[in-house]
């Protein structure tokens, strides 16, 4: 395609780009190097029906002189990212110096509320997209070798965990491992302990998360993998055949190779996707034992009744910077092949 | 001519207009959390209406829309259904107007008691109160000989010896959910330690000492009681627990008393639940609960015929007498002519007892929004008393350092 017309194509998508993407990441940019200016506070009397106190209110007259001059509120550079709910530079530091093992040190740094979300957002990661592809694979290479009748009814089964919304899927498995529910009662019995619970133990409520996470997105890995397994073209499987190549070795050196690109495409999606969890929490209330980044730039819109737009700018910024780390080894790799092949 | 004209027509729509408060423009758009009883006061109000628009949201979700709602201009909602703590933000913000003007003009029914004022100025309107107290089942206590709990220690006792007789194996429920459920069981039981959340006039914390450990190590001999599942249980969730009969002591809000005594459900749980004050903890003599209001707020950025139709409307609930007397099992409300009944025990007791009202302090939100999601550790057994009140501290002071409270 000439460059003209590449142009005058991706004009429009471009557009879109700038306005509903790029902008939205600047401004937010912006925001997270800003805090709220110092409140200014007055004593005054306070009555209700259970009585009065003389208590304190922000003097709402001064603020608004304060914040008409400076909307954007105080230049904070990177104190936001610094502070001891983000990057915690100071407690690190301080914990470096204060603790004597390394364990210990570690135990001080994972208890902080980033590096906490970090962990649980990493570690599903890491569980979730190998599995995810691993199962797409397997399950397209199983219906791809049934019989044509069934494979239609088949196709869709396999992909209801898609179509099924986030939120609906992870109440229905909240509900069935719930102490009194279908799974939870069961792996009561069989454990013989009646204080055992799914959701109260960190580790269980983690592994439930995994699990739903593989069980909603290996349907979307499936479904490429099935489009390009038809496209495998079929003589060189048939001179393998009758080389004597058995099945494994027929994939390995055959249908991988082919579907290359698709695989890591997939891994590039399911890897920017997982890194956003945020759904499966909220699904399975375990906002206790499991937070991830999206999780806190929730928390600090929604769940304080005082919004901390500077926390979840911050937090923002750095799952971008976050996602763009864990794709630069497969996106150099792919730039260098398409340099290789040009 | 006209001008007589125009007063007969008023004489005669102000005379049969009781009923619908002769409003005749504006819209009114109100926000609520949702249980009964604000349902009813809601629908009261509708009654009055007029030929101004009425909406309303009921959601529980409401302190997650409101500011964003209120801050817009001019703003979804003209009225904003509030209590103690989620008034703050809106106070904070400055999103809410003075009502002074117009509880002079149309609060006629209104008493003194249920204005909310805050520097001489009317902010809100109270209409109903409310609190955690505990409930408990008369037939499970007697079967065993022990009287009913006052303070939290007894409620401990008292669930140790139902488990240990292998009637229920969690005798205990409270809304432990973490998030704002925990941390006002948080509140609630230090201010029964006789805490205090900040440093006296400043907005440092003031909860890592012996009165916030004691609070902890409360929680956890509670929790140890309750049902495992206990970190996602919102007040929802142990209403169930109760109704399907897995609980014997339950702390639960005054307002929910309404669908627990209702038919719904097993008629022989229903019969035996009944409601008791708040319990005192640690020897005190405040109760380790906190009073709470529920009141009416109008949108600063809203036109002032909107607030006028708002008021209107919402000051014909507040102030009706017939409404209390119909909804009475609902809340207790603080409007004339309400007379107290059997549901409305808890409350009435937490009062006597001198409960505190819920801080309505600026920097509270940031407090209880750490309070939350910082002690579950504790909770699980992951971490010491001490270590996680330092978390909270730590977390509630990088809030408030970007709030700019300190």
């Amino acid at each position: 395609m000439p460059n003209k017309t590449f142009f005058w194509f991706f004009l429009p998508t471009g557009l879109a780009m700038i306005l509903f993407i790029g902008l939205p990441i600047i401004s937010t940019g912006i925001q997270s190097f800003y805090a709220q200016h110092d409140q200014i506070v007055k004593e005054v009397k306070k009555c209700d029906p259970f009585g009065c106190t003389v208590s304190i209110v922000v003097d709402n007259e001064q603020t608004s002189k304060i914040r008409e001059a400076k909307p954007l509120g105080k230049f904070n550079g990177f104190g936001t990212y610094t502070d001891r709910n983000h990057l915690a530079v100071g407690e690190i530091k301080k914990f470096w110096n204060e603790t004597e093992s390394f364990s210990a040190f570690i135990d001080q740094v994972t208890n902080l509320p980033f590096y906490k979300a970090l962990i649980f957002t990493l570690t599903y990661c890491l569980f979730v997209t190998p599995n995810v592809l691993l199962l797409g694979f397997i399950i397209a290479l199983s219906l791809n070798a049934v019989a044509r009748k069934i494979r239609g009814p088949l196709i869709f089964g396999t992909i209801l965990p898609m179509i099924v919304t986030p939120l609906v899927g992870s109440l229905v498995l909240f509900w069935m491992i719930d102490s009194q529910g279908i799974i939870g009662a069961n792996i009561q019995n069989l454990m013989n302990d009646p204080y055992l619970s799914l959701k109260s133990s960190k580790t269980l409520t983690w592994i439930t998360i995994i699990i739903y996470g593989i069980w909603h997105h290996s349907p979307f890995a499936f479904v490429v993998f099935y489009a390009a397994l038809q496209t495998v073209p079929q003589e060189p499987v048939e001179a393998a055949i009758i080389d004597g190549a058995s099945r494994l070795q027929r994939i390995k050196h055959i249908v991988l190779p082919h579907i290359y690109p698709v695989v890591t495409f997939v891994a590039l999606i399911s890897l920017m996707d997982n890194f956003r969890v945020f759904e499966p929490i909220i699904g399975f209330s375990a906002e206790g034992s499991a937070q991830s980044l999206s999780w806190l730039i929730y928390d600090n819109l929604v769940n304080e009744e005082v919004i901390l737009f500077g926390s979840a700018a911050a937090t923002s910024i750095m799952t971008i910077i976050g996602i763009a780390i864990l794709l630069a080894p497969v996106l150099i790799r792919t730039w260098k092949e398409f340099r290789i092949a040009r | 001519m006209r001008k007589i004209l125009v007063t007969l027509l008023f004489l005669f729509f102000g005379t049969s207009a009781f009923a619908d408060c002769n409003i005749k423009s504006g819209s009114i758009n109100i926000l609520a959390n949702d249980f009964p009883a604000l349902r009813t006061f809601v629908e009261t109000s509708k009654q009055c209406k007029g030929s101004a628009d009425f909406k309303v949201t009921h959601s529980s979700e409401h302190n997650k829309i409101a500011v964003p709602a209120l801050t817009a201009n001019p703003s979804e909602f003209s009225a904003r259904i509030a209590a103690n703590s989620s008034i703050v933000p809106l106070m904070n913000q400055d999103l809410i107007r003075p009502l002074d003007d117009l509880v002079k003009k149309y609060g006629k029914g209104i008493q003194d008691s249920q204005l909310i004022t805050i520097d001489g100025k009317v902010m809100a309107v109270a209409f109903m109160a409310n609190t955690q107290h505990l409930y408990y089942r008369e037939d499970v206590l007697k079967e065993m000989g022990i009287a009913v709990p006052k303070t939290y220690e007894e409620v401990v006792a008292a669930s140790e010896k139902i488990r240990a007789s292998g009637k229920m194996q969690h005798p205990y429920a409270a809304a432990y959910k973490a998030g704002w459920n925990l941390a006002e069981e948080f509140v609630n039981m230090f201010i029964g330690h006789g805490g205090e959340f900040f440093k006296s006039g400043s907005a440092e914390p003031n909860i890592n000492n012996a009165k916030g450990v004691a609070t902890l190590n409360m929680l956890k001999k509670l929790s140890e009681l309750s049902n495992p599942d206990y970190l996602t249980h919102d007040s929802e969730a142990i209403k169930v627990e109760w109704e399907s009969g897995n609980v014997a002591l339950m702390t639960l809000w005054a307002s929910r008393s309404g669908t627990l005594l209702d038919d719904e459900g097993d008629p022989n749980i229903t019969k035996a639940t009944k409601l008791a004050g708040p319990a005192t903890v640690g020897g005190g003599n405040i109760p380790a609960a906190t009073l709470w209001w529920d009141g009416f707020t109008l949108a600063k950025n809203r036109s002032d015929a909107d607030a006028d139709a708002t008021f209107r409307a919402l000051a014909h609930a507040a102030s009706n007498k017939k409404m209390v007397a119909d909804a009475a099992d609902q809340a207790v409300w603080l409007v004339e002519g309400f007379v107290p009944g059997p549901k409305s025990i808890g409350v009435i007791e937490a009062v006597k007892m001198k409960a505190k009202p819920y801080p309505m302090l600026p920097q509270m939100g940031l407090m209880h929004g750490a309070l939350g999601s910082e002690i579950v550790e504790f909770l699980q057994g992951k971490e010491s008393a001490e270590q996680a009140l330092k978390d909270v501290e730590a977390a509630y002071i990088s809030k408030a350092k970007e709030q700019g409270f300190l």
